[in-house]
């Protein structure tokens, strides 16, 4: 390790059956924007069994070391070892900062982390930055500045964790870019020993069962969503039926999710994908902060919403004020017209 | 011995439900004018617990930490078919983030004693966080289930339970050791509605903040003692307990036990794209969709 540099910004590498979590090397490029301005190295915290293949990638999105748990009990993911091990070398390396992915494996362990650390955790963050602030006339060196929106999306907060050593957060996939991979960066990798209880690893899998995701949000070049406006099956109907004509792939607000229009993991917004395609249709879709975030930075926004005060217009390029089921057969029938 | 489930909920404002007369005029929210209802996910981890209840028998505690008109959704706890609701309520856990939280929920499982399952929702509505469940485990040292979807399977005799857990594309079973803590997500269990006999008894159940505002308005001598003693004879009583009565560390517990602060708060600023009215006509959507082919975003 170069000894020259600090080693206190640390990534959670995440993989399951050796493959590396995509959140994880996004992390890993904005893990490398908050070192610099602190002078430190990045370290990436891997748990697996036979997984030291994977080191490689995480050095070329940014990671200067590996800490590597390998074992065989760590072949799947569990909370108890994962968290505990992680534990351990956070409470002897005392990091600044810790980023975890907001998976079903991130927030089930990063809780545990800072519960025993007694760090700061601020979860669903939408942007990091680090900054020297002085608070009642005490100057804090390299806080986190964890913000994301907050209170059914009405504000936006900054929080910081001012009074302790370890700030850690998690952010959800597609929040952060990932960078481009440079094959010749180098790293060094550190091999750690692993000692577990047999009480943390009581917890037994006895069937796991996965699917390839057919659902690719972050890689369309269109997408069409709806939210409560689309309120009926027959409503939510027009709006496949335009993603089909468009060749797009269908998304949803968290609004369409609970109403179980759609499936979850075609929801756009904080708690769910980030997207940025060449174009974004919101249709029904009132534009709360929290689904804002998950798609403003689109290249062209449209949306098409019956209230005409609705927050999403002040984020779209083009506005349709009107009802769903006038509108979208008219846009269909253009854009055929305009094919042929 | 018998099954006893301790079941953690929250009474959170309903920001899902932000209707104009909780806006102010500069368009901000009025948190303290949103409505306060029983966090959805705690319901279906209360719905699970009754129903381990039904199969098993044995007893469900809901335990709560939050203002004194939390009693409500105690209350309702009650209706569905809790056996006994703790409120934990003091001035000084006011503005407690995720880990003093925990450490304050973990005390009260401390006083509560013997158990063998703990149930949450996964998340409150008001801050998504997923994290108080997590860290009460941490700090009672037991195993965790989050994101479960169904529990399978309780062999009191073996003490193991199986459930059935969320994860990216698919699920997985696992079998935990007895006392484990499992979060609940959403739609694992449809909360049954309140039983009306339960309704008509556990209405007049009372907080000691409730017993004390009694007290305080009554036209006659009521004596705080004797009223507590009575509404406890009559098994009406929420117990209410504060920071000496769990024996937590006041360092550790509200602000001064919480290390995230609130730095800055901002009412969103939204960025104003070139935006374009498009009229609902199909003149209209023509030359949006002409202006998109010439600008490369079809095709």
């Amino acid at each position: 390790m170069n000894s020259k540099l600090k080693d206190m910004v640390w990534v959670f590498a995440e993989q399951t059956d050796g493959v590396m979590a995509d959140v994880s090397l996004e992390l890993l490029h904005k893990a490398r924007t908050l070192a610099e301005k602190m002078n430190s190295q990045v370290s990436a915290v891997l748990l697996g069994d036979k997984v030291e293949g994977l080191t490689k990638t995480l050095f070329a999105h940014g990671a200067d070391n590996v800490y590597l748990l390998d074992d065989v009990e760590l072949k799947d993911f569990r909370s108890m070892p994962y968290a505990n091990l992680i534990t351990n070398l956070v409470e002897e390396k005392r990091p600044r900062v810790v980023l975890f992915g907001a998976t079903h494996i991130g927030r089930d362990i990063a809780p545990r982390v800072a519960s025993h650390t007694r760090s700061g955790l601020t979860a669903d963050c939408t942007e990091l930055k680090i900054e020297t602030l002085t608070i009642r006339k005490v100057e804090h060196e390299d806080l986190l500045l964890q913000i994301r929106p907050a209170f059914g999306g009405n504000i936006i907060a900054t929080i910081i964790s001012p009074d302790v050593e370890i700030q850690m957060a998690t952010i959800r996939e597609g929040v952060m870019e990932m960078g481009e991979p440079d094959a010749s960066r180098k790293g060094t990798v550190i091999p750690l020993e692993v000692e577990l209880d047999p009480v943390e690893i009581a917890v037994k899998i006895i069937e796991k069962h996965q699917e390839a995701s057919s659902v690719n949000l972050k890689g369309a070049p269109i997408i069409v969503a709806g939210g409560y406006g689309a309120d009926t099956p027959e409503k939510f109907q027009l709006i496949k039926d335009l993603a089909k004509v468009l060749g797009a792939e269908v998304a949803g607000s968290r609004a369409a999710v609970d109403a179980g229009l759609i499936n979850s993991e075609r929801q756009v917004g904080q708690t769910g994908t980030t997207v940025r395609p060449k174009l974004y249709i919101a249709i029904g879709i009132s534009g709360a902060i929290q689904h804002r975030a998950g798609m403003q930075e689109s290249q062209k926004i449209i949306a098409i919403n019956s209230d005409a005060e609705a927050p999403i217009f002040q984020v779209a390029h083009y506005g349709i004020h009107g009802d769903l089921t006038d509108v979208i057969p008219k846009l269909i029938a253009a854009y055929k017209s305009q094919l042929h | 011995m018998s099954l006893h489930t301790i079941v953690l909920v929250k009474q959170v404002p309903d920001t899902s439900n932000i209707s104009g007369e909780v806006m102010r005029p500069d368009g901000t929210v009025n948190r303290a004018r949103l409505p306060a209802i029983f966090n959805p996910e705690d319901q279906e981890a209360l719905e699970l617990a009754l129903r381990l209840k039904d199969k098993h028998g044995g007893k469900v505690t809901a335990l709560t930490m939050g203002p004194p008109n939390a009693a409500n959704m105690l209350r309702e706890c009650l209706y569905m078919g809790a056996d006994r609701a703790i409120l934990v309520s003091d001035r000084r856990f006011a503005a407690a983030d995720t880990l003093a939280t925990s450490y304050a929920l973990h005390k009260a499982v401390h006083r509560i004693g013997e158990y063998d399952l703990i149930f949450g929702g996964r998340q409150a509505i008001d801050g998504d966080t997923a994290q108080v469940g997590p860290q009460t485990a941490e700090k009672l040292g037991i195993p965790q289930i989050t994101y479960t979807l169904e529990v399978q399977n309780l062999d009191l005799k073996k003490r193991t339970v199986r459930a059935k857990r969320a994860i990216k594309n698919g699920y997985e079973i696992l079998e935990a050791p007895l006392p484990v803590l499992l979060t609940v997500t959403k739609d694992a269990a449809e909360p049954r509605p309140f039983d009306v006999r339960r309704l008509c008894t556990y209405k007049r159940a009372q907080s000691r903040f409730e017993i004390e505002a009694t007290v305080d308005n009554s036209h006659d001598l009521v004596w705080m003692d004797e009223l507590m003693e009575k509404v406890k004879a009559d098994d009406l009583l929420i117990e209410t307990w504060n920071i000496e009565d769990i024996d937590a560390d006041v360092q550790w517990c509200g602000l001064a036990g919480s290390p995230t602060k609130v730095h800055k708060v901002e009412n969103v600023i939204l960025s104003g794209a070139e935006f374009k009215k498009v009229p609902a006509t199909p003149e209209g959507m023509n030359d949006m969709i002409t202006e998109l082919m010439q600008d490369h975003i079809f095709g």
